[in-house]
């Protein structure tokens, strides 16, 4: 019986790495303020092989994901409309739906699949949306989050962030017998392929603001070294290999600078590097730890993680340098800062052996208003999608790592889970060209 | 007594004070008996220098590993003996080479832990050369919480994982 299980939990074991778990939806914020969209299945009227991926169903665990939409369920989809002329809206306000998003299969004739959709609003019994993507047949599940972000932001004014992809960690193994991946995936950690793979231990990884390249620490030369690489080709190079720490990289919003923690001076401080020159600028100067730094959206700052009071908190400076202001108020730990566009900073809290993901918005308050958005007890590593709606974390679950993916008001919560290994350091990437 | 049996005695003696005092090394889990340590008196060779074979033999130079308090990189009493006897072995051996591997547990965040493990190697270090060995001789690498010797999320585990690994690069 027992082995009968095995081997059926073997064979349930997905093809791709990483796979999506079941949707958490908080019960005590639950979803209300969800808006409620049915998406009906996208048919294949082409004359040829059908895609192999339902499209529909990729829509609406995006938009479920991000906890601003509730979907209707498939069984609910009483009536299956594929363009506007099948739609009776009275079925749909029926059913209690504010948006209905219908779509089409058809073959390209230049080759691939042409995907025709349309948005409408229920109540208004009106076209909001009506757009064509084109894709190639291996690429349907980047249609697929691409026409969730056309639906997302043509409802809520903000970019969708469901076409974009994450980067992480892996290790194999135990001890000295670890090995250690960088890898990107999906944003629904579809498609994982390799960076890169190193006996030595791999950390921090780090997007450019064009997508193209990924900067990380590595320890394969015997000591901890930071390397930028191209992600299509990739071609990399050692940008920082000093003596001591080289660690935590960080690009600016324009790319040309890098910030980064160096203990070439006998103790930890933040720096920021040139990338045309490879000039560095030494920013702190002080005896405790600094590190972990981050620009902020306009690029004039680097939030940075320092025990400078006794415990690691969060402290701003100039990039010109200057004296650090501390940016954390409440809790005994907080590190690892990730910023959104809109100046929201999410970081890890420890209270305790408890670790969670919080989030400061500065906007309120004298210090700012804190919430923590994850249940512990070792969350870790947060990272904000570039649209500032959903954030991924990594956490301990069974003695081994694995990623969630939370939004940003914390109502929902998805596990994506690694079928081998530990799973870490999650770095959400910035929007991919259109 | 020929030298042989003299070399032989002196085996046996070095052997059961190894064994003898192991368990003060780390909480491990084998489910030997404690056997209270016997007072360290390291054995004197001849001119009293150390050689690279007291490196496998000698009881205190087995001991290999420096534990730390959690968020904390300074030095507990009880590793002052192990941390003379290296640097005794680094003066007696001025070839020999030492690289000190900082590591953290799990708990904070991975480069906050990647400099908390450089703290507590450079604290080895620095008692390492107050003691007598050379800062030529010694190389500190910080590997933060990213090689752990145990998984587990609980104290017993976390306090195997705060430790300073001393790896003889060079005998």
């Amino acid at each position: 019986m027992n082995r009968l299980l095995m081997l059926l939990a073997f064979l349930l074991v997905p093809l791709h790495g990483l796979h999506a778990q079941t949707l958490e939806i908080n019960p005590i914020s639950g979803s209300a303020a969800a808006l409620p969209i049915a998406v009906v299945p996208f048919d294949y009227l082409g004359a040829s092989v059908a895609p192999d991926v339902d499209l529909a169903a990729v829509v609406r665990a995006d938009l479920n994901r991000s906890g601003s939409f509730r979907t209707l369920a498939d069984r609910d989809l009483v009536e299956r409309p594929l363009r506007q002329s099948d739609v009776n809206f009275g079925t749909w306000r029926l059913l209690r739906q504010d948006y209905l998003l219908v779509g089409r299969v058809l073959d390209d004739p230049a080759g691939g699949y042409r995907t025709e959709f349309e948005l409408f609003d229920v109540a208004k019994q009106e076209r909001l949306l009506g757009l064509a993507l084109s894709g190639r047949p291996g690429n349907m599940r980047d249609i697929a989050h691409q026409v969730a972000d056309h639906v997302y932001e043509k409802i809520l004014g903000t970019r969708g962030a469901f076409w974009t992809r994450m980067a992480y960690v892996t290790a194999v193994g135990l001890g000295r017998d670890t090995t250690y991946s960088l890898m990107i995936a999906d944003a629904d950690g579809h498609n994982p392929q390799t960076v890169v793979r190193s006996r030595e231990p791999l950390m921090s990884p780090a997007w450019s603001p064009d997508g193209k390249r990924l900067a990380y620490v590595s320890f394969e030369r015997g000591a901890s070294s930071i390397y930028i690489q191209e992600i299509a080709t990739g071609a990399r190079e050692v940008v920082s290999s000093f003596k001591g720490i080289n660690g935590a990289p960080a690009f600016s919003p324009d790319g040309s600078k890098l910030a980064l923690a160096l203990s070439r001076t006998g103790n930890p401080e933040i720096y920021v590097m040139d990338l045309a020159s490879r000039a560095l600028t030494q920013l702190t100067n002080h005896w405790s730890i600094d590190t972990e730094p981050v620009f902020t959206p306009d690029g004039r700052s680097i939030i940075f993680t320092s025990d400078r009071g006794g415990k690691p908190q969060l402290y701003e400076v100039a990039i010109e340098g200057g004296e650090a202001r501390r940016v954390t108020f409440s809790g005994q730990y907080n590190a690892r800062a990730t910023i959104e566009p809109e100046g929201r900073i999410a970081m890890a809290q420890g209270a305790g052996n408890v670790y969670r993901i919080a989030v400061l918005d500065r906007r309120y308050g004298s210090g700012g208003e804190t919430r923590l958005i994850s249940p512990g007890n070792l969350d870790e590593s947060p990272s904000f999608a570039p649209n500032g709606s959903m954030i991924l974390y990594a956490t301990r679950e069974n003695q081994r790592g694995v990623l969630y993916v939370v939004s940003a008001d914390a109502r929902v919560r998805q596990r994506l889970v690694l079928a081998d290994g530990d799973v870490r350091e999650p770095a959400w990437s910035p929007f991919r060209q259109r | 007594m020929n030298t042989t049996l003299r070399f032989a005695l002196f085996s046996v003696l070095m052997l059961s004070l190894a064994a003898c005092t192991k368990q003060t090394k780390a909480p491990e889990p084998e489910p030997e008996p404690y056997v209270p340590p016997a007072p360290v008196e390291t054995p004197v060779v001849d001119d009293g220098r150390y050689s690279p074979e007291d490196l496998d033999t000698d009881s205190c130079l087995r001991q290999r590993v420096v534990y730390f308090d959690f968020d904390q990189d300074a030095l507990k009493p009880e590793f002052t003996a192990i941390i003379g006897c290296h640097a005794k072995y680094l003066q007696d051996r001025p070839s020999a080479r030492i690289t000190l591997e900082g590591n953290a547990d799990e708990r904070g965040t991975r480069e906050y832990n990647h400099a908390l493990g450089e703290r507590r190697g450079n604290a080895v270090s620095s008692a390492v050369q107050a003691s007598g060995g050379s800062g030529s001789q010694l190389n500190v690498v910080s590997y933060g919480e990213e090689r752990p010797v145990c998984t587990s999320s609980n104290e017993s585990c976390w306090s195997q994982n705060r430790r300073v690994e001393i790896v003889y690069t060079a005998k």
